[in-house]
């Protein structure tokens, strides 16, 4: 196991630049995802530590050793790709212990690798198939077994989850998980999907266009988003963002007015802006309540998803649009119904006109949904 | 195409009647295909006299004879001959595939000056006929002392089956994904074992159909034979067969009986290819 740095990384294709100097530090046994929109250079930074792809400035070090233009082989990494790239002509062992025999190792030490590997898995049954006789969740299987028999320094995944159906996806979730707890690896590992970051990630790497926009744990990112792209993508259903005006800035309170003319107050610290300023205006949408007292919106339910334990409503709130809420499953509310909630001045965001978030004074940070 | 249509499988009731004229017409090539070699599988086993007589008639129990048979293996050198052939196909078609699934693979996976000027060429050499070359071709084969030998001619089946044998593995090697490389370089495979160990057990399918398609002008040829090689230790079989026509009179028995034989050896090497087509076009359901 080791630790990964990558200092400065640049990657260049042809006049597009695609990563713009990616800082990043990965202790031994970190496990590391880097998430971001289709396009914002994840893969191509994951295709970048495994020697895929050449980098074009700066620095990588996998265990203190300066790596950049080494092999992937001389890395000492091991990738899973999203489509299991497993050897069609080669039985599952045969895939598993392909890379071992090519480099040599004897035929005992290579069975003992696989066969625990296989129970590691639970695919020791499954060793004699063919990869097109497996189903998608064995085939993820038999790729990740491959990954482990090498002991690689490091885990690479890019989107290992991302063709596996809805259930089978949470459930091999769970296990990578369990895996990486066993295994102590150090993991870097690509996805879109936000739960997938939040529920496996030590630490999330959010990017966007070409840079990290933000590092943190997953509870950090949640509740201290530092840009309003962090916050939008981190959270589902998406935080709901509102146009407003600063109408009083202040070190603890700010007061804020809607399109609409309401008047929102919130616990941020607003004293670097002036009176007028233009301000986006985050709420999450299972911190708004039904019940709540402080900045009371009202509006009529156009739609309601029930996924029983809760629902989201979403609600027209006339002139700024239309709002999401979680609340919880059992309420009674009906399309067309007319709904006022609140949310509490500590629950709310706010982002200056660059994006950047303004500092929240005494912020809530319980993630509890007040229902 | 022949070979293509078996495996289109059976449609629908309601394409009964686009699927008889299908068949009519397959059924139609076929007759046209078949018929020349079945006049001369028939006459083969006929006395001279009702070759003349009667063309497209059966051996009855008057006019069977092995005659033809028995000069063809005892006058001439036929052994010889069809080893000589058989020599001359296999190492040709062997290199072909060989050297055309390396060139394939290297034009399609890696970058360097020159591809795109190899790939042109390549393509040129499917464009124009090789025998437009002859005379360089034979000069060349005099100055490398290679006249008369069987050498000259899988050289020169090379030079004539490689662009085509490019061509179409060049297609087939797009088509294997990316990831598969890439996993195995991950899996600290070298260049050299990723072609011969990844990437030539996926090209099986593609490489039936290159064989099938470079051996038969191989088989067949009788001009390069003729130029390069005619004596007669390196005879192939299409030009000992020659040895029984003459210019007044024509052994018939003996062409049509050598020609017979001449079929069932490349025969077994299409069964063979075939199967593998077969084998590789069911089983290619690669993820």
């Amino acid at each position: 196991m080791a630790s990964v740095k990558l200092n400065n990384i640049k990657k260049r294709f042809g006049d597009v630049d695609v990563l713009h100097g990616i800082d990043l530090d990965i202790k031994d046994g970190e496990f590391v995802v880097l998430i971001g929109e289709s396009g914002c250079g994840k893969s191509t930074l994951l295709r970048l530590l495994s020697g895929l792809e050449d980098i074009t400035e700066g620095d990588l070090y996998i265990d203190d050793e300066r790596v950049n233009g080494r092999s992937p082989a001389k890395r000492g990494i091991a990738m899973v790709f999203q489509s299991y790239a497993l050897y069609p002509h080669m039985n599952v062992f045969k895939n598993m212990a392909f890379g071992l025999k090519i480099s040599g190792k004897d035929k005992a030490f290579v069975n003992n690798k696989v066969m625990e590997a296989a129970k590691k898995l639970k695919i020791d049954h499954l060793l004699e198939r063919l990869p097109r006789e497996l189903s998608g969740g064995q085939r993820q299987r038999v790729a990740i077994g491959r990954a482990i028999v090498r002991d690689p320094k490091v885990f690479l995944f890019d989107e290992p989850l991302s063709n596996l159906d809805a259930s089978l996806r949470v459930q091999t979730r769970v296990e990578l998980g369990k895996l990486h707890q066993e295994l102590k690896a150090t993991v870097v590992y690509v996805t879109h999907d936000q739960v997938e970051a939040m529920t496996l990630g030590d630490k999330i790497v959010v990017m966007n266009k070409g840079r990290v926009e933000q590092v943190g744990a997953p509870l950090d990112l949640y509740h201290h988003p530092k840009t309003q792209f962090v916050a939008g993508f981190i959270g589902s259903p998406k935080m709901n963002f509102l146009k407003a005006k600063i109408s009083q800035s202040g070190a603890e309170n700010t007061q804020l007015v809607l399109e609409s003319g309401r008047v929102i107050e919130a616990s941020v610290d607003t004293s670097s802006l002036n009176q007028g300023d233009i301000v986006q205006l985050g709420m999450r949408p299972e911190h708004m309540a039904l019940n709540c007292e402080s900045n009371i919106v009202e509006g009529k339910v156009t739609l309601i998803e029930h996924l029983g334990e809760l629902s989201y409503l979403y609600v027209d709130i006339g002139q700024e649009g239309e709002m999401v809420l979680k609340v919880d499953g059992d309420n009674q509310h009906q399309a067309g119904d007319k709904i006022t909630f609140g949310i509490q001045p500590n629950r709310l965001y706010l982002f200056d006109h660059q994006g950047k978030a303004l500092t929240r004074v005494n912020a809530h940070t319980s993630a509890a949904i007040l229902l | 195409m022949k070979l293509l249509n078996r495996f289109i499988p059976s449609s629908g009731m309601r394409q009964v009647p686009k699927s008889v004229t299908v068949h009519a017409v397959l059924l139609a090539y076929t007759v046209i295909a078949l018929f020349p070699i079945i006049v001369v599988v028939i006459n083969a086993f006929k006395e001279r006299r009702a070759i003349f007589r009667d063309p497209l008639d059966l051996p009855d129990s008057d006019s069977f004879t092995l005659v033809g048979f028995q000069q063809v293996l005892l006058r001439s050198d036929f052994g010889l001959y069809s080893w000589n052939s058989l020599v001359v196909t296999i190492l040709a078609v062997g290199l072909v595939l060989l050297l055309g699934a390396m060139a394939a693979w290297a034009l399609t996976e890696y970058k360097f000056k020159g591809n795109l000027l190899i790939t042109f060429l390549f393509a040129m050499g499917i464009m124009i006929p090789i025998r437009l070359g002859t005379v360089s071709i034979l000069s060349l084969m005099v100055n490398l002392d290679l006249v008369n030998t069987l050498t000259a001619l899988v050289l020169v089946y090379i030079a004539q089956g490689l662009p085509l044998a490019v061509y179409i593995l060049s297609e087939f090697v797009r088509t294997i994904p990316k990831e598969l490389t890439e996993a195995a370089r991950c899996d600290s495979v070298s260049e050299y074992k990723i072609f011969f160990c990844v990437i030539l057990p996926l090209l099986k399918p593609a490489m039936a159909t290159v064989a099938v398609f470079t051996m038969i002008p191989i088989w067949n040829d009788l001009w390069f034979p003729l130029i390069l090689a005619p004596g007669e230790e390196t005879r192939t079989i299409t030009l000992g067969v020659q040895q029984f026509v003459g210019q007044y009179v024509t052994d018939w028995n003996s062409v049509l009986s050598a020609l017979t034989l001449a079929i069932v050896p490349v025969l077994i090497l299409y069964t063979i290819f075939s199967r593998q087509l077969i084998r590789g076009l069911t089983s290619g359901a690669v993820k």
